[in-house]
């Protein structure tokens, strides 16, 4: 009853933003409605987590008129509406305040609750058709907010994209189900789990959900629309699509992988490691490289979604090897990952929101020395970025820390491609790891540390009451993810137990702070004893240095930092910062190459140092594809300017080769 | 008469009907193209009216006059009168050349042979036959629509499968007479339409050649 007022109070604050969007009250009501909304979704989706009560199923008279819409919620449902309505509810907040400094908002405050709305019908589906059109839904109410602030180039070409990937997410997904539901057509997800898919079947199934699922999530090389679009967006709608919506594509996928599909062999589960690994330290190193905070943080999001799928490939090849204990454990750590990615990434958008509607810009080069500016959002950031980098005690080193210790009881699987392969990819998951620590710390510190290195940096004051208590909410979520991480993962025990048969089991029970995966002296770990161990010395380190130090006055010199000249240009530039591992990484990846041009001898031009990249990822394989559409395009063209006798010949053909066919397979 | 009689008298007019098809590839004068046109429509009154004695189905003596008086008799008249009246180039214009043209009907009808035969596995051996040489005037007349330049050999080569169509029609048992006669007046109502037509290209381009009308077309950029 909570669930369906709330779903349905959606498209209403939707209509009240069209017709009142002249006004400003209106459009911090709508978000104030939304945030109402997202808390009762929020509260709907714990009461069904953890089996405390049974999955209810509603089935509607909507859509076609033979087929019903079914809605459920079951454990993994409830889990994935915690997630985003938790993050549409930071967003929310954030945006009242937010909205109001933005010229384009009578454009994105209509679709915020459209967004908001479809996410949460993909999750509460229960047949195909729901699913599939609440996902087409869920990409067209993302890509009218992305193509909102239209008059920029550099948007448009990012909300073609975008259409066209979802395009291509969808057209996949169709075919998916359309095989699942086979040729009498029973779209429901329950008739689609006890269907046996065969051979040819269950491979193209899983084929086109990977695909079709993994564009949408962003898995390299499909991710190409992901960075152009997310920072598209304006951040309230970023945070969303990047903390929230990729969970969305994830539950897609473990939704008809270990759900619906029900007889996946390993193979696809080491394959998808392996992407999930590619993924992982591909996105990490466009992040680390980008100058753009927004952008950086959308290829960061790339990263993040490689390392959950890592976990989610392990659950699959350990589940379709049979050992369902390991299958469970890489599952778990796998949703505890999106869990803590949803928070931190939002946390990180809606910061970054907040220095773009405080100072006017995105770009790193013009940033810095906020942090005094600014000291809420700084704050908020810094947790958010040790997060994301995996510092313990906070939710980051968790989950990748599970992941690791499952990606290590890999090569017990008795296949030679996993013994040689999943230590490839743990190798894989550590780089990416140790590179998204750098990638932050250049972020955090170009932004936030030093001295400002524009004007509109120096001048920036911090946001409103708002904007910094969804972050603040955010920020202090990211602390408690991380040091009850037994809590945790007892709740997401509930949530593998249908898709694995067992629930997440301890190898030997320290008791409740204790999480020991694998062994207990080998690999444990507990957040909240680091925690207050971490804190207590804290205090005497406090205590110690203030009590015990001496009171005596000292003068000296300053300590200058390093540059003694107080002005912003010896500091170190985003791009300076970058280029050890631009040489390092970039030289071959993406082709970066350095150019001095030193002027003539008495010319009074200065000098330049160019940096030539190339996305690998853009000309080998998307440009490639353009052209030759482009190519067929062209010839297919032709077809339209034949002659009279030659549109007869063609039909002429087609009869006689559909008669041959005909023919050839009666013969057979 | 035996049975047998009956399905080869029927057969017998079923292929002369055949052999008028390749007949109207064959022709190399436009009135001699009008003229074997005739023959095959007589060859069709004929098999409509056989069938019509062997099926004692007295509504395909009804097809057998419509063919008689309007595929027989005033389309080829129409046509010869057309050609007489706008002074066309008596020649046939060809796209492939003759032998090549009669090489790719023999292929056709060895496919449509091939085709029906298996299908029609079930159906009586008087249908499964008849059906095979049916289909078989039907690409043929469509290879004379792509393979003839000119527009009055197109509208024969029209014909020509619509005869097709109108032997499949009274081989088959219980074909309704009402699809018939609409069939027949399709027919006229084209050939009233291609009149009006070819005097109007004539008036245009002093030619019935329809490469001419190629160029005057709107989607042309």
């Amino acid at each position: 009853m909570l669930i369906a007022s709330a779903l349905l109070s959606l498209p209403l604050l939707a209509l009240f933003a069209v017709l009142a969007g002249r006004r400003e009250v209106t459009h911090s009501i709508v978000y104030a409605g939304c945030f109402v909304a997202s808390v009762a979704l929020f509260g709907g989706g714990l009461t069904y987590l953890g089996g405390h009560s049974a999955s209810p199923s509603w089935i509607l008279p909507l859509g076609l008129p033979w087929l019903k819409a079914h809605f459920s919620i079951d454990n993994l449902s409830a889990l994935f509406l915690l997630m985003i309505n938790l993050g549409a509810a930071a967003a929310s907040v954030f945006a009242i305040g937010y909205s109001q400094h933005l010229p384009q908002r009578r454009r994105v405050t209509p679709f915020f609750p459209l967004f908001l709305l479809a996410m949460n019908l993909v999750l509460m589906a229960d047949d195909a058709f729901v699913f599939l059109v609440s996902w087409e839904f869920m990409s067209l109410s993302s890509w009218l907010m992305v193509v909102s602030d239209h008059t920029d180039e550099e948007n448009r070409k990012a909300g073609n994209v975008y259409l066209i990937m979802a395009a291509f997410g969808t057209f996949c997904l169709l075919p998916a189900f359309g095989l699942m539901a086979g040729p009498g057509g029973d779209f429901t997800f329950a008739a689609m789990r006890i269907k046996d898919l065969g051979l040819m079947g269950g491979f193209m199934v899983a084929l086109l959900t990977i695909l079709g699922a993994g564009s949408k999530a962003g898995l390299v090389p499909l991710h190409a629309w992901l960075p152009l679009a997310h920072p598209a967006a304006p951040s309230h709608v970023s945070a969303l699509m990047s903390g929230v919506m990729t969970k969305v594509a994830l539950y897609g996928m473990i939704r008809v992988l270990l759900d619906l599909h029900g007889q996946l062999s390993w193979h696809w589960g080491a394959g998808l490691m392996m992407v999930g690994g590619i993924t992982a330290v591909m996105g990490v190193l466009y992040a680390v490289l980008q100058d753009d905070l927004k952008k950086l943080l959308a290829y960061s999001t790339v990263e993040n979604i490689g390392i959950a799928v890592i976990g989610l490939g392990l659950a699959i090849a350990f589940k379709g090897d049979g050992q369902v204990e390991l299958a469970a454990l890489a599952l778990v750590a796998s949703l505890y990952h999106m869990v803590n990615h949803s928070v931190f990434k939002t946390l990180l958008f809606l910061g970054a929101g907040a220095v773009i509607s405080a100072t006017g810009h995105r770009s790193l080069t013009v940033l810095g020395g906020l942090l005094k500016r600014m000291p809420w959002t700084g704050t908020a950031f810094l947790v958010g970025a040790a997060a994301i980098s995996a510092l313990p005690p906070l939710n980051g080193f968790v989950s990748e820390w599970l992941i690791l210790q499952s990606l290590f009881k890999g090569p017990g699987m008795p296949h030679w491609a996993m013994k040689f392969g999943v230590p490839v990819v743990a190798a894989f998951l550590a780089l990416a790891a140790a590179l998204a620590a750098t990638c932050f710390v250049r972020a955090y510190g170009i932004t936030f540390l030093g001295r400002p290195r524009s004007a509109d940096a120096a001048e920036a004051e911090d946001v409103s009451f708002g904007m910094r208590w969804s972050m603040a909410g955010l920020a202090v979520l990211c602390v408690v993810l991380g040091v009850i991480p037994v809590t945790v993962t007892d709740a997401l025990s509930h949530v593998v137990r249908p898709l694995t048969g067992v629930g997440f089991a301890v190898s030997a029970d320290l008791g409740w702070p204790w999480l020991s995966p694998v062994s207990a002296t080998r690999g444990a770990y507990s957040g909240t004893i680091l925690m207050m161990f971490g804190l207590s010395l804290f205090a005497i380190a406090i205590f110690v240095v203030h009590r015990l130090g001496t009171q005596a006055l000292r003068r000296a010199d300053p300590w200058d930092c390093g540059h003694p000249e107080d002005i912003p240009q010896t500091q170190y530039t985003s791009q300076s910062f970058a280029q050890p591992l631009r040489r390092a990484f970039g030289h071959t990846i993406f082709q970066a190459r350095e150019k001095v041009v030193m002027p003539e001898p008495g010319d009074m031009a200065p000098a330049t140092h160019k940096v030539s990249m190339i996305d690998p990822v853009w000309s080998g394989l998307y440009l490639p594809l353009v052209r030759g559409i482009d190519w067929i395009a062209d010839h297919v063209n032709r077809l339209q300017y034949l002659t009279v006798r030659g549109y007869l010949l063609m039909m002429f053909l087609t009869l006689v080769f559909m008669l041959l066919v005909v023919a050839v397979r009666q013969q057979l | 008469m035996s049975q047998q009689f009956n399905y080869d008298i029927a057969h017998l007019i079923g292929a002369t009907v055949l052999m008028a098809g390749f007949g109207l590839l064959y022709q190399r004068r436009v009135f001699a193209v009008l003229n074997t046109f005739a023959f095959q429509a007589l060859a069709l009154a004929a098999a409509a009216a056989w069938q019509a004695h062997i099926q004692d189905a007295p509504h395909l003596y009804f097809t057998a006059a419509i063919a008689l008086l309007f595929k027989a008799l005033a389309v080829p008249f129409a046509l010869h009168w057309l050609v007489e009246r706008l002074g066309i180039h008596r020649t046939v214009e060809t796209a492939l050349s003759i032998g090549w043209t009669m090489i790719v009907g023999v292929a056709l009808v060895a496919l449509s042979i091939m085709l029906v035969l298996p299908v029609t596995a079930a159906a009586s051996a008087l249908t499964r036959e008849s059906l095979a040489l049916a289909m078989s005037v039907v690409l043929l007349g469509m290879l004379m629509m792509i393979t003839r330049r000119n527009a009055v050999t197109q509208v024969v080569g029209f014909m020509a499968l619509e005869n097709g169509l109108i032997l499949a029609a009274v081989s088959a048992k219980g074909m309704p007479l009402v699809v018939e006669i609409s069939i027949a007046f399709s027919v006229l109502v084209a050939m009233t339409l291609f009149g009006i037509f070819f005097f109007r290209i004539r008036e245009r381009f002093d030619s019935l050649d329809v490469a001419y009308l190629e160029s005057y077309r709107g989607d042309r950029s």
